[in-house]
């Protein structure tokens, strides 16, 4: 295939350029999609066939210090995956935590291009993009972990907002991050003593600032430095009943900011206790109907094998308790923390059927697709693979009604489930695979095929059992070359780390290397990455300021 | 000749972590290694004296090493991690992949 | 990454400043090292055993040799390739004092022959990585230790003989957050057989006998009382920096089989101490360690009784045997690239020198590309696929 080609005949679900499924000729030139090419050297005849953008995954865990603390833990996990080398294509294992090699093939097969990396401490960050320079074939990007950062804390207690802003657009720079990301805000700064904090105005120890301002304020440096996606929040009191008033609480904090809840099914849970846990999902889609300054991902849990990765170190020792299956904690200097505990999702587990449920409540009851994206927080709901398996159920009632038949009886009792009718269309799974997720983090050449766009396209055969169809695209592309055909990988490439350069906010102060110092275990200047150890790359400039 | 069972303890020490950068044929590394340290009471039952050199002998092997007096408990001997104890140690890692490098049962004898 | 920032005091004299040590797991990474007309001059900030290592590092340097006979790194590299291509069951090892970049390549040769491959982690904290296979670990960044820990326990470990600045650095005299007079804020405790250098720190000295640590402690159960956490003092170079990289290419930590093609895991089968004591491996490649002087007799001997390649910048056990020996530039020294800490945190480590012998990560290049186009080629060495005992 040459640096040029065309795609005939196919229906084309392009939803950003208003495109529903209308036959239509895409043109590629150089690896980005051009308004047409005189003798393109390669023609791919997509008659009958569906063509998407690739896919884009706003919310998951593929590469990071715990990540690889979850694979090397869980021997046991990599034998359900084996993926023999071949001319061009790498060995690799895995399943919940595949290795590396084996991530890029496994969402190159699922249709997907551009994934984000959504939990990174910042000593880690360096480790990361190592990792993501052996995640081949995909772009990246990856989040920054602050909610618990302890010079935010303290510039905070000192009420030195100026000071945060110009700490977060140091990181961001230093780091080639992508954007910010709160864990627990609090919560994990106060796990190093073995608490947590039970709302948002719970005082973190020693630093004296409270989870809500922890919120406001990086809420706040992200609208001024203008950065592309909203602030990405795993909110306070992950999985635990009644956390939804927390949810609302947090959602409601931040009106007048944009706000991005990641795996939103895991806060949406009522009850007093485990045994009165139930559904609030209505509560949260209507919250978020009104509220157009948010937007989520879902967090779809998955039945069967899952590995809860998370810097929620306090809710992964609950876990731990609940569960009794093993436990790995990583707490890190300064900044966060860290737990793994292997988790089982069963059909016939009150409180699992139930987050099934919650999950898929949420994506029928909020209305607009373009704000929310199919995730199943990987690895933590389940794993990624099954995104073909979460369509099916989101595209077909019958399919639904088949599974509740399955599950705890008692999600029929106890949600709204059962009585959704809402069957989401080809163009709306395009939006929140796609189309949605591009737009919520400002990466304006994923997610569409018009002019100008990175030329990832995945074409699908048409089938109505819609697993099947999102399980194995016939033609996958990125950059405009074929990397998988009649449904198996025909080469590997490499992908671009996707990082935003933040806007000039000024220097750090002098005395804050000393102050490093003081606190981290290593030498300031060697904490930046320099953009040339990051051999693939694209830096993302910031917009305006807000 | 008297002859004493002790569990061999191994380690690093100082000496064996610098001067293993003079090279491995370096007479103050092998000196490290070759040297066993020993609770003055055990080297006093044993009857050894300055300069002597003593056998160490498991099931897999034995090695011949100098002997001091060392500030370590009764029963214990301590070689610095090296080549002079390989012989001791047996290759059964009972399916963990680590031989069985700390605590082994080893017989002493004065040596010569 | 690989030059270091280079301040020019003098006419002659160069200071690299922010040089991470490529000694042991404390990776310290505030080296000053002092260079004059290319020479290491002085070592800055480093403890002895630090210092030691870039002070003698051209000391007991390796020649290239095809068995025993003087021969050009060029030839070495061919005849390495040749005994790797042919090999039925090889096996790759050692990989501690190197950079990441050349583990890479160990581990992409490792799966176009079909090799094992394993590290020094294997005969040292293959029984800790195991046990958080089984239940896990409550662990933390030394730099936690630095800011909170109120009660250090060490256990089993010296670090005054082998982590010498862990305990200025992290955990004894170390001022933090929240232990600003260092020492004075902290209670130290050493448990062991025998008293050491380290004892001579601590507030209370625990004697206890010989393999009888197992009964003690979990800190998984501590932490229904207070935090408490628990940290392998891992030791020596970069092998923390191996089992990340492994783990991350492979999804094992360590002693990977990839005679089918793909990674298999099983310690006692693929551990390098039972390939060798099976005598199972017909050919041995071992990078940056010394296997001979390091292993027990039974191994040893083993070793030597196959084709045998080492790549190593210095003299050794291992090197004295090989069939071929292949030296390098010393990496943290003559060769830059990444280091991880005992706490799995990623470093730079960057090149001070330079060295007439290239990198182990071009040396492994090469070999890898030989061996390539060799299998490619048809000359006879069985395709990948025909490999193993199935």
């Amino acid at each position: 295939m040459g640096s040029s080609l065309k795609i005939v005949g196919g229906e084309v679900y392009d939803p950003a350029n208003g495109i529903n499924g209308a036959v239509k000729e895409i043109y590629v030139q150089d690896g980005k999609i051009v308004e047409a090419c005189r003798e393109p050297s390669g023609v791919i005849d997509a008659t009958n066939l569906v063509v998407m953008p690739g896919g884009v995954d706003i919310h998951t865990h593929i590469a990071s210090s715990a990540v690889n603390a979850a694979r090397g833990f869980r021997p046991e996990d990599h034998r359900h995956g084996l993926i023999a080398k071949k001319p061009g294509i790498r060995s690799g294992v895995g399943f919940t935590v595949p290795s590396t090699f084996a991530t890029g093939y496994l969402y190159t097969k699922m249709g997907y291009t551009t994934v984000m990396e959504a939990a990174n401490a910042p000593i880690g960050v360096r480790h990361t993009h190592e990792e993501l320079i052996d995640t081949p074939i995909l772009d990246k990007g990856l989040y920054i972990l602050m909610g618990n950062n302890e010079f935010i804390l303290k510039y905070l207690k000192a009420g030195e907002m100026e000071k945060v802003k110009r700490y977060v657009a140091w990181l961001i720079r230093s780091l080639k991050g992508y954007g910010i990301k709160l864990v627990n805000p609090g919560g994990v700064e106060q796990w190093k003593y073995g608490k947590d904090v039970e709302g948002l105005d719970d005082k973190v120890y020693y630093f004296d600032v409270t989870p809500r301002q922890i919120l406001k304020a990086l809420a706040w440096t992200n609208e001024s430095l203008g950065l592309p996606h909203p602030i990405h929040l795993h909110a306070n009191r992950l999985g635990i009943p009644n956390n939804y008033l927390t949810t609302l609480e947090t959602m409601h904090a931040l009106e007048g900011f944009r706000l991005h809840m990641a795996h939103i099914q895991f806060h949406s849970y009522g009850g007093e206790n485990w045994g009165g846990f139930c559904s609030k999902a209505a509560e949260v889609a209507e919250y978020i109907n009104t509220h157009p300054h948010i937007t989520t991902d879902i967090g779809q849990v998955v039945f069967g094998d899952a590995t809860t990765i998370t810097a929620d170190g306090p809710w992964q020792y609950r876990l731990y308790k609940l569960s009794k299956n093993k436990w790995y904690n990583q707490d890190v200097e300064v900044e966060t923390g860290c737990g793994i505990v292997p988790y089982v999702y069963r059909e016939k587990n009150y409180v699992n059927a139930i987050q099934w449920a919650i999950g898929l409540e949420l994506f029928l009851l909020i209305q607009d697709p373009w704000r929310v994206s199919l995730s199943t927080d990987h690895p933590n709901g389940g794993a990624f693979i099954f995104y073909p398996w979460v369509i099916k159920l989101l595209m077909d009632k019958e399919f639904r009604s088949e599974m509740l038949k399955r599950v705890h009886k008692r999600v029929l009792s106890d949600t709204t489930l059962p009585n959704l009718d809402r069957e989401y269309t080809l163009s709306e799974i395009a939006i929140i695979t796609r189309a949605g997720p591009a737009r919520a983090l400002g990466l304006t050449r994923k997610g569409h095929l018009g002019v100008g766009a990175d030329a990832d396209i995945t074409i699908y055969l048409k089938d109505s059992d819609r697993e099947q169809m999102f399980e194995h695209p016939i033609y996958v592309l990125k950059d405009g070359v074929v990397v998988l055909r009649e449904g198996e990988l025909v080469g590997s490439r490499d992908g671009k780390l996707l990082f935003v350069v933040p806007p000039d906010v000024g220097e750090m102060d002098p005395e804050f290397k000393t102050e490093f110092e003081n606190f981290y275990t290593i030498e300031y200047e060697n904490f930046p990455i320099d953009a040339e150890d990051i051999p693939n790359r694209e830096a993302i400039p910031a917009g305006a300021s807000r | 000749m008297s002859e004493r069972r002790f569990t061999l303890i191994t380690g690093r020490t100082t000496k064996q972590g610098r001067s293993i950068h003079l090279g491995k044929e370096a007479t103050e590394y092998l000196e490290e290694i070759s040297t066993l340290q020993m609770n003055p009471k055990d080297v006093e039952a044993l009857q050894l004296k300055d300069g002597e050199q003593v056998r160490l002998k498991t099931p897999y092997g034995s090695t011949v090493v100098k002997f001091k007096k060392g500030d370590i408990p009764q029963g214990l001997i301590f070689v610095a991690y090296g080549g002079f104890i390989n012989s001791l140690v047996g290759p059964d890692t009972q399916a963990t992949g680590m031989p069985n490098t700390k605590g082994i049962e080893v017989e002493v004898e004065r040596y010569g | 990454m690989a030059e270091g920032v280079a301040v020019k005091e003098a006419k002659e004299l160069t200071v690299v400043k922010g040089v991470t040590c490529p000694f042991c797991g404390v990776t310290c990474d505030d080296l000053e090292v002092h260079v004059v007309d290319g020479k290491i001059k002085d070592v800055k900030n480093a403890c002895v055993l630090g210092k030691d290592t870039f002070m003698h590092h051209l000391e007991g340097w390796a020649t290239p040799r095809i068995k025993g006979k003087p021969a050009t790194i060029d030839e070495c590299i061919e005849a390495a390739a040749e005994i790797l291509a042919k090999a039925k069951y090889p096996l790759i090892y050692g990989l501690d004092s190197t950079e990441l970049n050349a583990q890479r390549k160990a581990i992409e040769l490792a799966e176009l022959i079909g090799a094992n491959i394993d590290h020094t982690s294997s005969v040292c904290h293959a029984p800790s990585l195991q046990a958080v296979q089984t239940v896990g670990i409550s662990s933390c960044t030394v730099g936690e230790v630095k800011n909170r820990a109120d009660l250090i326990i060490f256990w089993g470990c010296n670090p005054a003989e082998a982590h010498p600045r862990h305990p200025s650095r992290y955990s004894v005299t170390a001022k933090g957050l929240f232990t600003p007079k260092g020492k004075k804020d902290r209670m130290v405790i050493n448990v062991d057989v025998r008293p050491t250098p380290t004892t001579r720190m601590a507030d209370a000295f625990i004697q206890v006998k010989p393999n009888s640590d197992y009964e003690v402690f979990s800190a998984l159960e501590l932490n229904r009382f207070t935090k408490f956490q628990c940290a392998p003092m891992r030791g020596h170079g970069n092998v923390v920096g191996m089992a990340q990289v492994l783990t991350w290419q492979t999804g094992y930590p360590f002693a990977v089989n990839m005679s089918r093609g793909y990674p298999r895991f099983n310690p006692g089968e693929y551990s390098v101490a039972d390939l060798l004591a099976h005598r199972e491996v017909d050919a041995a490649l071992i990078v940056a360690g010394d296997a001979i002087g390091n292993f027990p007799a039974k191994m040893a001997e083993h070793l030597q009784s196959i084709p045998l390649i080492a790549i190593d910048p210095k003299e050794s056990g291992t090197t004295k045997v090989a069939t071929v020996v292949i030296p390098t530039a010393q990496a943290g020294i003559a060769a830059g690239g990444m280091a991880y800490r005992m706490d799995h945190i990623p470093l730079v480590m960057k090149k001070v020198v330079d060295s007439p012998y290239p990198s182990d990560r071009e040396v492994l290049e090469r070999i890898l590309a030989k061996v390539s186009s060799m299998k490619n080629g048809g000359n006879g060495a069985p395709s990948p696929a025909s490999k193993g005992r199935g």
